[in-house]
């Protein structure tokens, strides 16, 4: 507690963050062992997981570094489809080690897309890189819609355009196949390794955040000229904060991906990205709290709204619109605020007591 | 100015997601009860429909549903002391979204699911219903992945293989063209599933396919398709395609100056009823179909007159998919119950109707009569097995051929 206590606001921010995670699994894994949960959300857990996921790291990009991102459904897409492929070969290995290794090369590869397409994006601001982030995110889409990969006894046969070009076997096996996308997905996903991931993500992207490096980056956020004359490059660490966040995008795609027997790259358009940054501007760009609380509350949101029936996303619409007004509504900000200001005193009162 | 692009792509997908709203379907509940015995069929059936009734197919899911209900009224309305409650989902054709459903239907305590509509989002959902021991009949997902070592999921509409192949066989068995074009989607599934074994099947046929080009979902501008086409001197262009970008290749044919035979499969269907369409452009289009709303027997006209009715518009063949699922499980339920001296199916397990259904399908002798066609039988791998229509348009409408 003493430890806690000392610690800078960055960190106490940090540790609620923990709180969160920890609490949402604790809770959700006990309702499912003891069966007090309805299948619908039941099914829900990963996904909405993985949608937290995003959430952080887009943020990571939006909030941290300060660029406009609308691609970020592309890396998911790319870090989805390596997992489909590698677990495809992992056949037969324990289930943990398939999706830890489909993870961490879903993870890896979505890295280097992020890599390659950050050396043009980068070089632009503001609205600009803002478009030709979506530019790559339907790019990507497009390509993984012309993508054939199959695998046989010789290894893993990709093809382009053209599925009777792979040249496999009669035996072999199509795994990636055009526009239908990969089907006969092994779900391999689980609730607790999709939260250590989450987990694992939220150390390192607060770490990242509160380090020299994230300084550095929200420096040039901040103000990119100062920010140079002190010596900092805002190509190093703007590429820095994009090729971390893609990766996570990746590995978020990954756990998605094998939670679904079946996976299509018309999943992962635009509107995928654009979900995602609601999730992130509602819940306060650069407010990790916000971004997992908003991605939760937004993907069972529609789920909850299905007694509409026909005006299920008609309500969903409106009840973003008022979310968005209320939240951005100084005068109640600042209730709020005092509110939670007395809230504090009355705390640090009553432990000045004890 | 970056606040200001954001709060437009807020609004656009705002927009995007009111306008994705439409339809209407709603759940009938009619109570029965019955005792057992003398093989009678007796209790209410829990029947759910997964199908996007929102967003870009909603046209597909509220046909399924709209043709679902009719059937489950018109068999509740029988009073034999058997009723189906119905409860349709929305899934907005995702996979995602469709197991939600399929969650939120296990929820409501679905016994059998009629569905799911579309081909993606069934075959995630197939899983799960596989794993759970839930009996599914799509009504309209053709693709064979769907059914694949899944021994509780049955196909109502042909597979996308028997389309592909069945529409190179026609063709090469009457002669209607030896050089071929083919015009499809690569974007969509169901499009290049039928243009693979169409393709196959052709070359073993000696069809020549001289042409073969592609668009995306978004594509409205065909002329570069059509013109390959018509520079390769195609005698027949092979659409398998949904009708909304059909009708837009056969204006821009026929502005073209180009007329070939056009040949479609069961996605063409429906392309009378676009808004604004001069269906002159559509005369002589053949197409394969397991459905046509002006045959005239009385399955078939009552259905239409039913449909036309109660929502004011002629079924299309989703439509007549979805009419005839809730038939062909009531029969199978029949048909069990006549063999095993009667069937109460109120609050039976999921599970144990899913062992019923399997068994009754998959038995050669159980046979349906529905609008989209007499005597279908299924195998065990969940395919059906009916004879394919092939329709041409003539003067505005669809003519048996």
């Amino acid at each position: 507690m003493k430890m806690i206590k000392n610690a800078s606001t960055a960190s106490k921010k940090a540790f609620i963050n923990y709180g969160i995670v920890i609490v949402f699994f604790v809770v959700f894994q006990t309702l499912v062992s003891t069966g007090n949960i309805t299948s619908a959300l039941k099914g829900q857990l990963i996904p909405i997981t993985c949608y937290m996921i995003m959430a952080i790291s887009l943020n990571l990009v939006v909030g941290i570094s300060g660029e406009l991102s609308l691609g970020h459904a592309g890396f998911m897409s790319v870090g989805a489809f390596t997992a489909v492929i590698v677990s495809s070969l992992m056949d037969g290995a324990s289930n943990p080690a398939r999706l830890l290794v489909s993870i961490i090369v879903g993870a890896i590869t979505a890295a280097i897309a992020g890599f390659l397409i950050g050396i043009p994006v980068l070089r632009l601001n503001g609205d600009y890189l803002a478009i030709v982030t979506l530019a790559f995110g339907e790019i990507i889409k497009n390509i993984l819609n012309c993508l054939y990969v199959g695998i046989d006894d010789k290894g893993v046969h990709f093809a382009f355009n053209n599925p009777n070009a792979l040249g496999m076997d009669p035996l072999g096996k199509v795994i990636i196949n055009g526009p239908m996308g990969a089907v006969g997905i092994s779900k391999i996903a689980t609730f607790s390794g999709a939260v250590i991931l989450l987990m694992v993500i939220l150390i390192i992207i607060q770490n990242l955040v509160n380090s020299r490096t994230g300084r550095a980056i929200m420096a040039i956020r901040d103000n990119r000229i100062a920010a140079e004359s002190m010596g900092l490059s805002p190509m190093k660490y703007k590429m820095l904060a994009f090729t971390v966040s893609a990766s996570m995008a990746g590995a978020a795609g990954a756990v998605y991906a094998l939670n679904y027997s079946t996976l299509v790259p018309k999943k992962f358009d635009f509107n995928t990205s654009i979900l995602v940054l609601v999730f992130v501007v509602l819940g306060g760009i650069g407010n990790m709290t916000g971004s997992l609380i908003a991605a939760g509350v937004l993907v069972v949101l529609p789920e909850l709204l299905r007694k509409f029936s026909d005006y299920r996303m008609l309500v969903y619409a409106i009840v973003l619109i008022l979310v968005m007004l209320v939240t951005n509504n100084e005068k109640l900000k600042g209730k709020i605020d005092t509110f939670l200001k007395k809230f504090r005193m009355n705390i640090s009162k009553g432990g000045r007591k004890k | 100015m970056k606040k200001k692009l954001l709060s437009l792509i807020m609004t656009g997908a705002l927009v995007m997601a009111m306008t994705a709203c439409g339809g209407s379907t709603g759940a009938s509940g009619n109570s029965g009860s019955g005792a057992t015995g003398n093989g009678e069929l007796t209790g209410t059936l829990k029947l759910g429909v997964i199908g996007p009734l929102t967003g870009p197919a909603a046209i597909y899911g509220n046909a399924v549903a709209n043709g679902a209900q009719i059937a489950v009224d018109e068999i509740n309305a029988l009073g034999t002391g058997f009723s189906i409650e119905l409860n349709a989902q929305d899934d907005e054709h995702d996979a995602e979204k469709s197991v939600n459903a399929y969650h939120q239907l296990q929820d409501w305590g679905v016994q059998a699911i009629a569905g799911t509509v579309t081909t993606t989002p069934c075959i995630a959902v197939s899983a799960e219903a596989n794993s759970d021991r839930v009996f599914m009949l799509t009504p309209s997902a053709s693709a064979t992945s769907v059914t694949d070592g899944k021994d509780n999921v049955f196909q109502l509409c042909f597979a996308d293989p028997n389309q592909g192949s069945a529409s190179a066989q026609y063709i090469a068995d009457n002669n209607l063209a030896t050089k071929v074009a083919v015009i499809y989607n690569n974007a969509d599934a169901y499009s290049t599933g039928i243009y693979q074994t169409f393709k196959s099947k052709a070359s073993e046929l000696g069809l020549q396919i001289v042409s073969e080009t592609t668009f995306t979902d978004d594509t409205t501008d065909f002329s570069v398709q059509v013109g390959d086409a018509q520079s390769n001197g195609a005698e027949l262009v092979f659409l398998p395609i949904y009708y909304t970008p059909a009708s837009l290749i056969l204006q821009q044919a026929s502005s073209a100056g180009y007329k070939p035979k056009f040949f479609g499969v069961d996605g063409m269907d429906g392309i009378l009823t676009i808004e604004g369409f001069d269906t002159s452009l559509a005369e002589g289009v053949m197409l394969l179909t397991p459905f046509s709303a002006d045959a005239t027997d009385d399955l078939t006209a009552n259905f239409v007159k039913a449909y036309n009715d109660k929502y004011g518009e002629v079924p299309s063949q989703f439509a007549a998919d979805g009419y005839d699922c809730p038939y062909a499980i009531m029969a199978a339920l029949k048909f069990y119950a006549g063999k095993n001296g009667g069937l109460d199916v109120t609050g039976m397990s999921a599970e144990k109707l899913c062992d019923i259904l399997i068994k009754v399908f998959a038995d050669p002798d159980f046979s349906v009569d529905g609008v989209t066609g007499l005597g279908m039988r299924w195998n065990s791998n969940g395919e059906v097995n009916k004879e394919p229509k092939a329709v041409v348009i003539q003067n505005g409408a669809y003519v048996g051929m």
